[in-house]
């Protein structure tokens, strides 16, 4: 779950790059940087949740 | 490389600035000992000392080589069509730099001070368990790695602060004082400490209520405090004449928002403990003065008295409402708060020059908010993951958490072999009401 969630962080902030290096449009930019962000977010979510159960497993 | 009228006395102003910042290491240290147990006080001011040697040498040997100054050689890369400077090429040892009080060499000063101050962020997170040797080759790899890649990016003409020119969004992201490459990056640096060494013993009971450790010297922490403003105001000040171009005479309104800020953001923290637990809270009052101060760094010099204010309000709010998060709901044990006071702080006050920052924008304020969250994602899917991965490996080998004789003793016995307050012994009729 861990790794998963760092990957998530890394993938949601190549789409980051990937829009402002592939997409011209301002909406477009910005609606693949939130959706970037947005991914990043899923992934700190899946981290913080892996780091709650190793400590529940270390109890 | 020169900046536009930038004199002489640019640069002895400049330098004066400069020579403020390691005031600011030295608060942080004294409030990273004060929130710490008194068994391990001496060995939290060492690990300081060593931290900050530590970076410095690490800057001069091959951080600044990958930091560089703007239009200074780079690695460059190319995607639609625009050019993507990535990673300074400077020699190392500072063989290309010129000691003559030009920006280039000013920026390496201010540089090497901040990559210490950064250092000194996870010490906080890692308080009472992170052994000294661990915590000397963790700072090799965020002074050596970490904060000179986002720093270029940043500050040193990388690809984030181009955005502006290379994609039409506002300024590019802008960041005078560090709040990103020093506050943040340090920040996330203190969270993967705190995940990988895990909570002090006894910190959190079977049930995972968290148990109160309260900092042994209150005096330490607040003095620390008002150190740090000292030094806030150089690295702010002179951060933004370097770095964002902003002209000498208007440190004068660095100042006063940095000093407003941190008033602000400890009133507001003050006012908040004290509704809550019915008196001001002295520990928390001071992390509300450092989430200030933090979040001062990105917009100091682009932002009116009265925004400054609000910033560091919702600052103090924030880092408070994260300070509780992190250690309820979240499991994390960050003895000093560091984690939310540099990594939470500092994100908003990237978001607030988006909100209230008036940096002469081209594309608008749209292009201005987007350029500021492309940065905030990098901090959070590149400094993150790269930060949290390198101190894992450095685990795997080298593990960097203090055994459990450790814990029990204190680092200062176990790792040094003596206490900081060797004659200091507490009687229990002291606290028996006469």
């Amino acid at each position: 779950m861990k790794l998963a969630g760092f990957l998530l962080l890394l993938a949601g902030w190549v789409i980051v790059l990937s829009s402002l290096a592939l997409l011209h449009s301002a909406p477009a930019q910005t609606a693949f940087v939130l959706a970037g962000i947005a991914v990043e977010l899923l992934g700190l979510a899946l981290v913080v949740r892996a780091h709650l159960v190793l400590g529940e497993a270390r109890e | 490389m020169t900046l536009p009228g930038f004199s002489q006395t640019s640069a002895a102003f400049c330098l004066l600035l400069i020579f403020l910042v390691p005031l600011a290491s030295a608060g942080l240290a004294l409030i990273n000992t004060g929130l710490g147990r008194s068994r391990s006080a001496a060995h939290a001011l060492l690990a300081s000392l060593f931290v900050v040697a530590i970076a410095a040498i690490v800057h001069v040997m091959w951080g600044f080589s990958l930091e560089g100054f703007v239009g200074r050689p780079g690695h460059f890369l190319v995607a639609g069509g625009k050019t993507w400077n990535w990673v300074a090429k400077e020699p190392f040892f500072l063989r290309g730099v010129e000691f003559d009080g030009s920006p280039v060499s000013l920026s390496m000063l201010l540089q090497m001070f901040s990559v210490a101050l950064a250092a000194l962020i996870p010490l906080s997170a890692g308080a009472d368990r992170w052994r000294l040797g661990a915590s000397c080759v963790s700072t090799v790899l965020l002074a050596g790695i970490a904060y000179p890649l986002f720093a270029h990016w940043v500050w040193g003409g990388g690809w984030l602060a181009q955005l502006g020119v290379n994609y039409g969004l506002g300024r590019g992201f802008v960041d005078g004082g560090g709040a990103s490459c020093i506050q943040v990056v340090g920040g996330l640096t203190a969270l993967s400490i705190a995940w990988i060494l895990g909570p002090r013993r006894g910190k959190y009971s079977h049930d995972g209520m968290p148990a109160a450790i309260p900092g042994h010297h209150a005096v330490f922490v607040l003095f620390g405090c008002l150190l740090a403003w000292v030094g806030w105001m150089g690295l702010n000040s002179a951060g933004a004449i370097l770095f964002a171009g902003v002209e000498p005479a208007r440190v004068v309104l660095v100042a006063i928002n940095t000093t407003l800020s941190a008033g602000s953001a400890a009133l507001v923290a003050a006012v908040i403990t004290r509704r809550r637990f019915g008196r001001p809270d002295a520990t928390l009052t001071a992390n509300g003065w450092m989430a200030g101060l933090v979040a001062s760094s990105a917009s100091g010099a682009f932002v009116k008295p009265a925004a400054a204010i609000l910033i560091a309000v919702i600052a103090a709010a924030v880092t408070l409402l994260a300070i509780e998060g992190f250690e309820f709901w979240l499991a994390v044990d960050d003895p000093g708060g560091a984690i939310s006071v540099h990594a939470v702080s500092g994100i908003w006050g990237l978001v607030a020059v988006a909100l209230f920052a008036d940096v002469g924008n081209r594309g608008g304020k749209s292009g201005q908010w987007l350029a500021q969250l492309v940065g905030i994602a990098s901090l959070l899917g590149f400094v993150l993951p790269l930060t949290y991965g390198l101190n894992w490996l450095l685990n795997r080998f080298y593990p960097q958490r203090v055994d459990l004789e450790g814990e029990r003793q204190g680092m200062d016995l176990y790792e040094l072999g003596a206490g900081a307050y060797p004659e200091f012994v507490v009687h229990s009729d002291e606290f028996i009401q006469r």
